[in-house]
């Protein structure tokens, strides 16, 4: 089993992304769990078509810690297995530890075990690595491969550039690897030649560019990913080529975190060639 | 046996991390303390069962009493989504099972991560009806990550200001002064009460742990033992005239606080430990009953100095190792300064700057000749490292129980003072304040010497008269 963190700034698509991933990984015939790191728990919303699930802290609160498997795991769209961590309410309580909780409890009541038969196991984490918890995903060896998403504004890579020192720090102790810069688009000019080229920077691959594209916005609006919508969109294609690039990749690097000045100069560079006032 | 010899002689390496056997304990244990010497308080420590268990224990291996107190109770869930339930749960269970006046809530490491806003919950309970009329919940902040046990005494102080002292009168009630005692024993409170007392003053003292935790056995059992100060009392601390605070390390924010609050002037005093200290407790109050001190005092004074005159040949010269909190370790150091011994080495874990700067004053030229540190790494593995590599030594340790170990391993006189003492009684019951404490305190270190000096003596020299 591959266990796969998507990182980066919050509101750059994560969870969107995965999900569209995951559809496309699921029709091809991998076995998938997804567990949402996010307290909004809003990261199985389209393989499960709503938000109908209770998070495994609420099913906590609710029901105490004697939880079994079934009670926080849902089959979603094409098989995949979802799971959300959920949190406390914004403002109280710790949501890092809530992460903590309910990965630990994943763990005891056996979801990652062999006789699951998962091919990967995706987490989707919330925003930046801000405290232990959201670093959980990527402590004590339990994700192996992080993927960044990432656009060309200036604050979705200093966020990815932020999250590598998250990756170094764990890479040290663990075995967590980059695996490379999911570029999301934002139509910001030369992006694609920019991620690429931050990516190269920071010693990995940008391993699929994923243009915006209104059939996203047009299946969530339905809950449900781009393959599950239509199959036959252009955009289907793309998800169906991350997913492909993921399953097929073989570079996991400790990434080389840019310092600030050398990450404005590539803006720079790559940002105001075109279209800067003449 | 080697079995309790486990500190090298080669000194360690200057550290910068790691602490081995702290001079200091944890922030919650102090405003525990401080909540016991509220008349009809119930301390409530906010966070796992582990950090009150630990808390309550140590309390009562050091008073034999029961040091009684509750727990939030903490469970995973407790940690991700707040406190707030457990804590609202037992606001109402303590109110309905144990009927307490006050119940002063501390927060632990825990519950101050996750940031629970006590007075907010408070406020909740208070609106879901769960705190009936006339009752109160306080609360201080204790995280046990900053300062020692001394902070959280001084802030469930400053909270006694905060919650409850009012200033209600025209005029101060002259006359009257707040004594804050600090962190002492429950026989040093009632000591100094008694010497406001033939001052003629009347005094308001809190916290007040004195009938507390060295209350009588009566065949009954008291939940709530008689003494402590009342909340009427904590209030009318905002019209005295003026406030004592003894220790500015645990005392003195509050006696700010009070004065911010209500008017109140205050003087903060080195604890009256020792001749001096003691004269200048008294000299202050000298201030609040038109300028007299009372025969039975002068008496003591002249007690005091009487003993320190004729066994003025046992104390010259000798030199002694401390450990613990400041506001004990700078009267002590005068005490022993003021009979003409030294304070050799001196180490705490409370932090403060102005430690260093207080026990500067009270070595005067002997500054030289001490060694104090302070700080995390400023531990009873420094200090006895250090006296391992002293060909010297010291003739004294004074501290808490802890020390018993470099007594033994050095073979070093011993005696008892600070928190905890876990393995000796005397300290709740016998003052070490004032002038009677002082004399106290010099009896044990005279036959600590005297003992030693019996014990090691040729036959020749073994001395019937000493």
């Amino acid at each position: 089993m591959r266990k796969v963190a998507i990182y980066g700034k919050g509101g750059i698509g994560k969870s969107t992304t995965t999900q569209n991933t995951v559809a496309a990984l699921a029709e091809m015939g991998k076995k998938v769990m997804v567990v949402g790191c996010d307290p909004k728990a809003d990261s199985t919303r389209l393989l499960l078509h709503g938000l109908a699930q209770k998070s495994v802290l609420d099913t906590i609160r609710e029901e105490g810690e004697d939880v079994e498997l079934e009670d926080i795991r849902r089959d979603g769209f094409g098989e995949c297995l979802c799971v959300e961590s959920g949190g406390p309410e914004p403002g109280v309580g710790c949501a890092g530890r809530g992460i903590i909780t309910s990965i630990n409890l994943l763990e005891q009541l056996g979801a990652y075990e062999e006789s699951e038969g998962l091919d990967y196991a995706f987490y989707d984490v919330l925003g930046d690595v801000v405290c232990g918890g959201f670093a959980m995903p990527i402590r004590q060896g339990k994700a192996q491969e992080i993927y960044i998403v990432a656009s060309g504004e200036m604050m979705a890579m200093y966020a990815a550039n932020n999250i590598c020192k998250g990756v170094r720090k764990f890479a040290d102790a663990g075995g967590v690897r980059l695996g490379g810069i999911i570029c999301n688009s934002r139509k910001v000019d030369n992006e694609k030649e920019m991620i690429a080229e931050f990516a190269r920077r920071l010693g990995t691959q940008m391993i699929h560019f994923v243009p915006r594209d209104n059939d996203v916005q047009r299946a969530e609006i339905r809950k449900m990913t781009v393959i599950d919508w239509n199959s036959e969109c252009p955009q289907a294609d793309e998800y169906r080529t991350l997913a492909r690039n993921i399953d097929a990749n073989d570079l996991f690097v400790v990434p080389k975190p840019m310092e600030i000045e050398e990450l404005e100069t590539l803006l720079l560079d790559f940002g105001i060639l075109e279209g800067a006032p003449a | 046996m080697t079995l309790l010899r486990h500190t090298p002689a080669e000194e360690t390496a200057r550290r910068e991390a790691l602490t081995v056997n702290p001079a200091k304990t944890c922030q919650p244990i102090g405003a525990m303390y401080a909540a016991l010497g509220i008349h009809r308080c119930l301390p409530h420590s906010h966070g796992s069962q582990g950090c009150c268990a630990y808390h309550r224990s140590t309390l009562s291996r050091h008073y034999k009493e029961p040091a009684m107190a509750g727990t939030s109770s903490f469970t995973e869930g407790s940690s991700v989504f707040g406190g707030q339930s457990n804590l609202l749960a037992a606001i109402e269970n303590i109110f309905t099972l144990y009927d307490p006046d006050v119940i002063a809530v501390h927060t632990t490491c825990l519950s101050e991560t996750i940031g629970d806003d006590i007075p907010q919950i408070a406020e909740a309970a208070a609106d879901k009806g769960l705190i009936p009329e006339g009752k109160r919940v306080i609360h201080c902040n204790t995280p046990s990550y900053v300062g020692a046990h001394t902070t959280g005494f001084s802030n469930m102080t400053k909270a006694m200001v905060d919650y409850f002292a009012e200033a209600k009168a025209d005029e101060k009630a002259a006359g009257r002064v707040n004594l804050i005692p600090g962190w002492v024993e429950p026989a040093d409170i009632a000591e100094l009460k008694r010497l406001v007392a033939l001052m003629g003053l009347d005094c308001i003292t809190f916290p007040d742990t004195s009938g507390v935790l060295d209350a009588p056995l009566t065949g009954a059992h008291e939940m709530y033992p008689g003494g402590g100060t009342t909340v009427d009392e904590l209030t009318a601390a905002g019209d005295s005239a003026h406030t004592i605070a003894l220790g500015p390390i645990c005392s003195g924010a509050a006696a700010k606080a009070l004065q911010a609050k209500c008017n109140v002037p205050q003087t903060t005093l080195p604890l009256p430990i020792g001749l001096h200290a003691t004269d200048r407790f008294v000299m202050k109050l000298r201030e609040f009953n038109g300028g007299h001190v009372p025969a039975e005092i002068a008496a003591e004074r002249g007690r005091l100095l009487d003993l320190i005159t004729d066994m003025h040949q046992y104390f010259y010269g000798k030199t002694a190792a401390l450990w613990g909190d400041p506001d004990q370790l700078v009267s002590l150091s005068e005490l022993l300064m003021s009979v003409d011994m030294l304070p050799k080495y001196v180490v705490t874990g409370t932090p403060g700057k102005k430690f260093i700067k207080r026990m500067g004053e009270v070595l005067g030229d002997r500054a030289h000749d001490c060694r104090v540190e302070q700080g995390s790494c400023a531990d009873m593995f420094m200090m006895h490292q250090w006296i391992k590599a002293d060909p010297a030594k010291v003739d004294l340790l004074i501290g808490n129980t802890y020390g018993k170990y470099i007594a033994r391993d050095e073979d070093i006189p011993f005696v008892r003072h600070g928190f905890p003492i876990l393995d000796r009684i005397g300290h709740q019951h016998m003052p070490t304040v004032g002038y009677r404490g002082a004399i106290r305190l010099l009896e044990q270190i005279l036959n600590a010497f005297l003992d030693r000096q019996d014990r090691d003596a040729p036959e020749a020299s073994f001395e019937l008269t000493m």
